[in-house]
């Protein structure tokens, strides 16, 4: 369980193994904003190797694409299995990102 | 093969996955849906404990969480306690609203009510108890006391 952080351009991948959840959702959200302090300005996480998110992980993506638009970013999300995809519709969260099928598309939506 | 568990646990969020996937594999065992043990009842589990923990017990490490479970076939009962002083389900926003999705929090109490058939709060707000039924009933019902 953890996060990788790879660069596409000027683009910042994060890939997100396993799970986020309230004990590691810090652990994300501070790798994200070291990147943003850095400069760095687009964002995508990548959800094909994670198997849940709980309320606190929504709550820290809600979080994230706040402070990441506020630095005038953006934040794109990729590969939601079923079970993820229908806890972003069930919270309406589907409307707050833009989420992508593939990295692939997310990364050329930018 | 019907099951009860009873377990309980440090005020700690490591214990929480554990405790999830222990809670799981026996709910298995007693041979209740997979699919709805996976998502359903992980996320139900999951968000009860977490709130316990960040908010019912305010994260005291000296506090302590009680998981109880009765496993079987065609039902999940689980009941989660914490040690504080409660809190009113009735008074959680609806986090769907177009003014609260943006809020980085309050919307644990709201999927375990989506997603569990049944949910009872107990009159302190201490306690609640979910029920996962291996058929989704048709009308979800939920009452809170």
């Amino acid at each position: 369980m953890g996060f990788e952080v790879h660069r596409q351009g000027d683009i910042t991948v994060l890939d997100v193994e396993g799970q986020l959840i309230v004990g590691n959702r810090q652990e994300l959200k501070q790798k994200v904003l070291e990147e943003l302090n850095d400069g760095e300005r687009k964002f995508l996480i990548d959800f094909d190797r994670t198997g849940y998110i709980d309320s606190s992980g929504l709550g820290v993506l809600v979080s994230l694409s706040k402070k990441i638009r506020e630095q005038g970013g953006e934040l794109r999300l990729a590969n939601l299995n079923e079970d993820l995809r229908t806890l972003f519709e069930l919270t309406k969260l589907d409307t707050l990102f833009q989420i992508s099928s593939s990295r692939d598309e997310a990364l050329a939506s930018f | 093969m019907q099951s009860r568990h009873v377990l309980e646990l440090p005020n700690d969020l490591g214990a929480i996955e554990r405790s999830v996937e222990y809670l799981l594999e026996r709910c298995r065992d007693a041979g209740f849906d997979e699919d709805r043990l996976r998502f359903n009842l992980r996320v139900g589990v999951a968000e009860a404990l977490a709130n316990a923990m960040l908010y019912g017990n305010a994260r005291d490490p000296r506090k302590r969480v009680r998981l109880e479970a009765w496993c079987g076939a065609d039902l999940v009962r689980i009941r989660v306690t914490d040690e504080g002083s409660g809190f009113d389900p009735g008074s959680l926003p609806d986090p769907t609203l177009p003014q609260n999705r943006t809020r980085s929090y309050g919307r644990g109490v709201f999927l375990i009510r989506q997603l569990m058939d049944r949910v009872e709060f107990n009159e302190q707000g201490n306690s609640v108890e979910m029920l996962l039924l291996a058929e989704p009933e048709e009308s979800r019902r939920e009452y809170s006391s």
